[in-house]
């Protein structure tokens, strides 16, 4: 700890760095403020907009955002899924899980356990009003995300998703499939991802629900926040009473990480 | 020019800068990556704003499937640094209380 | 034209209410509570996002932006409430 003095005068610094700060970026708000408005009024420059609704009854959907996200601008997707991908494999990289919460009371598990199913109902439905309505994957597969979160705070600890083996099949299915029907669809004969018009709605739904699946997993594995803990993984000092007795006798832990004497 | 869309995209550069601003100022990580979230929210806002074309026509659905994927962007992200300064605590204490 | 002015007025009303959810998410000092402000900033976005015909992107930002995001920021402000609150301890003594 500095003396009262020294401590007044960094204090005082950094009000006068903070004020500084306000003042340059109030300065840089108000010169994009001016482009923002220079760049409405500058008239009508040919859109994006009329092109995309031109073409929408080739792309094999009604959704016009759907259309740009699966179509129009496939790459975009794919590599946004890689993202998601990459961002979780760092995640993992940092080490494993912490350990769950406490198992719930009878209240919360029985409102889990209408909850759950509600939601991958939802996302299904999600995923399937997507090609002519608001929705598609990314919602469909948020509802599933929030479904393992859900899981996760009523005390499982790996969130309801499978053993880490098959995770990583679930992780990967959306970048998978989607450049497999890319692939598949050069094979044919087509460009990269250039759906035939009779095609492209299946193509665009088997694509949708691998990344819905994808990442539903990945939001829920990211919200586990690492490596998933094994099958016979226990929860550590924190919340003793976690398990149930039917989970033990399978799988016997480890005694080196077992907490307890 | 709609003035919905210069007070929306107006309103999406006031987040800008304030979560520019916060990014710089405050030191802890939670509040560096809220400012962070505020900061991309204000870009997606701008956009949304760009796309909204009044209540008659129909709005640009480019700008929108890039908000989309924008967001999804930005929570891994956001996991990803939140899991970093996770580790990064963790790494402290075991150096105060070896 | 009264109509137009009105929707002016409910667009205000839209947007005063977000900056000031943002600005008291980005100020407030207390970890979660700055995280619960975020969390209804989002959700209030999403809302305004729906107003401007983009019902698309507000699904996602109420599910993703606000929902998962806030629960991950949730998760890490109650880990910085217990560390402060344990490094308030140490110090105290």
């Amino acid at each position: 700890m500095s003396a009262p003095a020294g401590l007044d005068r960094a204090t005082e610094r950094s009000r006068d760095l903070r004020l500084l700060l306000a003042v340059l970026l109030t300065l840089l708000g108000v010169a994009l403020t001016l482009v923002y408005l220079i760049a409405l009024n500058a008239g009508a420059a040919p859109r994006l907009a009329d092109l995309a609704y031109e073409r929408l009854p080739s792309t094999g959907v009604q959704n016009p955002v759907t259309a740009v996200l699966l179509n129009y601008r496939a790459y975009d997707t794919l590599m946004e899924l890689a993202v998601l991908l990459a961002a979780l494999l760092g995640i993992w990289a940092l080490g494993p899980a912490p350990p769950g919460f406490q198992r719930s009371g009878a209240v919360l598990a029985a409102m889990v356990s209408w909850v759950v199913p509600l939601l991958i109902v939802t996302g299904g439905y999600m995923l399937w009003v997507g090609g002519y309505a608001p929705g598609g994957a990314f919602q469909a597969g948020a509802l599933l995300g929030a479904a393992g979160v859900i899981v996760r705070l009523a005390g499982d600890p790996r969130a309801g998703l499978p053993g880490e083996a098959a995770q990583r099949w679930l992780l990967v299915a959306g970048v998978l499939v989607f450049t497999l029907v890319g692939l598949g669809l050069m094979a044919f004969g087509a460009g990269f991802l250039t759906y035939p018009p009779t095609l492209a709605k299946w193509l665009i739904l088997l694509i949708e629900a691998a990344a819905t699946v994808a990442i539903g997993a990945a939001l829920a594995a990211a919200y586990v926040g690492g490596r998933p803990p094994g099958p016979d993984a226990r929860p550590t000092a924190e919340d003793e009473d976690a398990l149930t007795p039917a989970q033990t006798p399978a799988n016997p832990p480890a005694p080196p990480l077992d907490p307890r004497p | 020019m709609l003035i919905a869309q210069f007070l929306y995209g107006g309103a999406g550069l006031v987040l800008f800068t304030l979560g520019l601003w916060s990014f710089l100022v405050h030191e802890p990580l939670l509040r560096k990556i809220i400012a962070l979230n505020v900061t991309g929210a204000g870009v997606f806002h701008v956009l949304i704003a760009i796309a909204y074309r009044g209540d008659a026509a129909p709005p640009d659905p480019v700008p929108h499937a890039l908000v989309l994927t924008g967001i999804v962007v930005a929570v891994s992200a956001t996991a990803l640094a939140l899991m970093l300064g996770a580790r990064l605590q963790d790494a402290d204490e075991e150096d105060q209380t070896p | 034209m009264s109509q137009l002015t009105l929707l002016i007025v409910f667009d205000a009303v839209l947007l005063v209410t977000l900056l000031v959810l943002a600005f008291a998410a980005v100020l407030s000092p207390e970890p979660r509570r700055a995280v619960m402000l975020f969390i209804a900033f989002g959700l209030w976005l999403s809302l305004i996002w729906a107003r401007l015909q983009a019902p698309d992107v507000a699904l996602a930002e109420a599910a993703i932006g606000a929902g998962l995001g806030g629960a991950l920021m949730l998760a890490a402000a109650r880990r910085a409430a217990r560390t402060a609150s344990r490094s308030r301890g140490d110090d105290a003594s």
